[in-house]
């Protein structure tokens, strides 16, 4: 079993130094004036529905409780940010601090191992010929369609009988397992990783881990960093699992917390603020390190499909 | 330290791949060896103790609390989600779902991904970024966001809609689940978009060239040459969709707080969640979850099959 939809995209690491160049379709067509006011039209309309609600959460993150529900919601009132970020940190003691650590723990942390684990095995699988390798990548496969919120309450009726049912560890294990990043790793190591160059560095006396370590693991940089990032953010963006496993309030991450605080809100008004500036800060990294690494999600995105 | 000791004994050159030496033999054991034992115990484990615990019952013995002793109870677990017409309902409501959210989101990244391609606009990285950008705000985050939007009390859009004589009500009983659409599609659209993007490029543009020789204009080389060509991107990605509809959790989870029209049970992963936890009953709590895996493959199944043979027929 193969996946003949899933190699036929331009793998990232054919391109190591700059992004793929964007082709235009064709030099010379030149579209009537029209066709390029409607271009621009829809350009902006969509740019607006897409962009409004993160700059929504900026204008409100700078907000007193009084401005949010008292003036235009899409311009700034007084300047209030600093304030809120104050209330956020004395909220519970730090609590949000908490969690945004706690979230950098599952996804930083998660998502390091998650790449290790998903590249090594993805090169394992396309190097080397040996028993029961397509049953591996048949599972691989298999396994890509099954989604992680359908398994997260198997998940937690295990970590029960373990009892790792509220640990961190029970959070971070289950996640490891990602099949999209294995084959990822896969399609990568497949066309990164020369055999001849395996059989030189064999020829010269190198084991089997010293190749992957000293040669392999950096031709498969490149690709390493597009599964890092779809596992951090896959991770970042986990829900169900955290909430079924974690009842203390101080293993949760951002987004168990914030959407308790949001529950909590409908009694107490200020807290409203708080899930905004929250919602702010908790986003910040990630888009941050999503603008910084763009090259990366669009090669993956072209070598793989996407598991949400 | 990159130089090979040159004391070791060269190995024999591996002619071929079939036969392998000793460490070579053991090697892709020991790398795939993480991801296995990981795969096993948190992915096969959870299946097969779901399902054995979907036959059993915490049968309730003699007085008080703790005295709890599991029992083999057959299909009664089964038997009861089936009878939960709660829970039912909460299948075809995603299904609903999915069969707006699917294919409006389709239609939407597939024009962006034809106009990205095309070169009717100009300043594609940027707005490219700007559709992609919801991808990176968790599903929870986007949630709280559009909340705040959907709130008479809050919202500016409302404030703006009311401004020119309309009075939306977007979380009451017969709409909130097309503001529910509406969040979903805000935050995966670009994803997609980018998915159908980059098989776009992969077009061998001579086609193109060809088709313009031959007279066709861009929306018909759009329609007729590019949109047949990427088909199988689009199926992949309506694949992962319809699946990920079902699925639907975080976004309904978190708008409960906001709104009394989102039950419970709304989704079934939500009727799941409520079982287990507030309903304290893990064992039909996995009875359910089996269900919703059977569902997820029966559909998954299907749909592949569909797609394997529209696929056929367009080559």
């Amino acid at each position: 079993m193969t996946a003949p939809t899933i190699v036929s995209g331009r793998p990232a690491s054919t391109t190591p130094g700059k992004p793929p160049k964007p082709r235009t379709t064709a030099e010379g067509e030149r579209p009537s004036r029209g066709a390029r006011v409607i271009g621009w039209a829809v350009m902006i309309v969509t740019a607006v529905y897409f962009l409004v609600p993160v700059y929504w959460l900026i204008v409100a993150s700078t907000k007193s409780t009084g401005d949010l529900f008292s003036t235009p919601g899409f311009w700034f009132a007084d300047f209030h940010l600093f304030q809120n970020l104050a209330d956020l940190t004395a909220r519970d003691g730090g609590i949000f601090w908490r969690w945004l650590g706690n979230s950098v723990v599952y996804s930083g942390v998660g998502s390091i191992l998650m790449t290790f684990i998903c590249v090594i095995t993805g090169y394992a699988l396309a190097v080397y010929r040996f028993r029961g390798r397509s049953v591996v990548l048949g599972a691989v496969l298999g396994s890509m369609l099954v989604p992680q919120t359908v398994l997260a309450q198997p998940i937690y009726v295990l970590l029960v009988e373990i009892g790792l049912n509220n640990t961190m560890l029970g959070v971070l294990l289950p996640q490891l397992v990602y099949p999209f990043g294995v084959m990822l790793g896969f399609v990568f190591a497949g066309s990164a990783v020369p055999g001849e160059i395996l059989e030189a560095a064999r020829l010269d006396g190198a084991g089997e881990w010293r190749i992957f370590r000293s040669i392999a693991s950096r031709l498969l940089s490149s690709g390493s960093v597009t599964i890092l990032l779809f596992a951090f953010i896959g991770s970042w963006n986990s829900y169900m699992l955290p909430l079924l496993v974690l009842t203390d309030t101080r293993l949760q991450p951002v987004t168990v917390g914030l959407s308790g605080w949001s529950q909590a809100a409908i009694t107490i008004p200020g807290l409203q603020t708080l899930v905004i500036i929250g919602a702010l800060v908790s986003i910040i990294p990630i888009i941050v390190i999503f603008i910084s690494l763009q090259r990366f999600w669009r090669s993956g995105l072209a070598a793989g499909g996407v598991r949400f | 330290m990159t130089s090979a000791s040159p004391a070791t004994v060269a190995p024999r050159p591996g002619r071929s791949r079939g036969r392998l030496s000793g460490g070579l033999r053991a090697a892709p054991y020991v790398f795939i060896a993480p991801f296995v034992a990981l795969f096993v115990v948190f992915l096969v484990l959870p299946i097969v103790i779901a399902v054995y615990k979907s036959f059993f019952a915490v049968q309730r013995s003699g007085l008080g609390f703790g005295g709890g002793e599991e029992a083999f109870v057959g299909l009664d677990n089964y038997v009861q989600a089936f009878g939960n017409s709660e829970f039912l309902r909460s299948f075809g409501r995603v299904l609903l779902f999915g069969a707006v959210q699917v294919p409006v989101m389709l239609l939407i990244a597939l024009a962006l991904a034809l106009l990205f391609d095309s070169a009717m606009v100009r300043g594609k990285k940027f707005f490219q970024l700007s559709v992609f950008l919801p991808y990176a705000v968790p599903s929870v985050v986007a949630a709280l966001i559009w909340g705040f939007l959907y709130q008479p009390k809050v919202s500016p859009i409302v404030e703006l809609l009311r401004g020119m004589g309309v009075d939306p009500q977007f979380l009451a009983p017969g709409t909130v689940m097309w503001s529910l659409v509406n969040v979903v599609i805000w935050s995966v659209t670009g994803v997609n978009m980018i998915i159908i993007f980059s098989s776009l490029q992969t077009v061998p543009r001579e086609m193109y060239e060809a088709a313009r020789i031959d007279g066709a204009n861009e929306l018909r080389l759009a329609l007729q040459i590019k949109v047949p060509m990427i088909m199988p991107a689009v199926l992949l990605t309506t694949l992962f969709s319809i699946i990920g509809t079902l699925q639907l959790f975080n976004e309904p989870m978190t708008l409960r707080s906001i709104t009394s029209n989102i039950s419970g049970s709304y989704t079934p992963n939500m009727a799941i969640y409520q079982t287990t936890t507030l309903g304290g009953n893990l064992n039909l709590g996995s009875a359910m979850a089996v269900l919703l895996g059977i569902a997820t493959m029966v559909l998954s199944i299907v749909l592949s099959a569909a797609s394997n043979r529209k696929k056929g027929g367009a080559r």
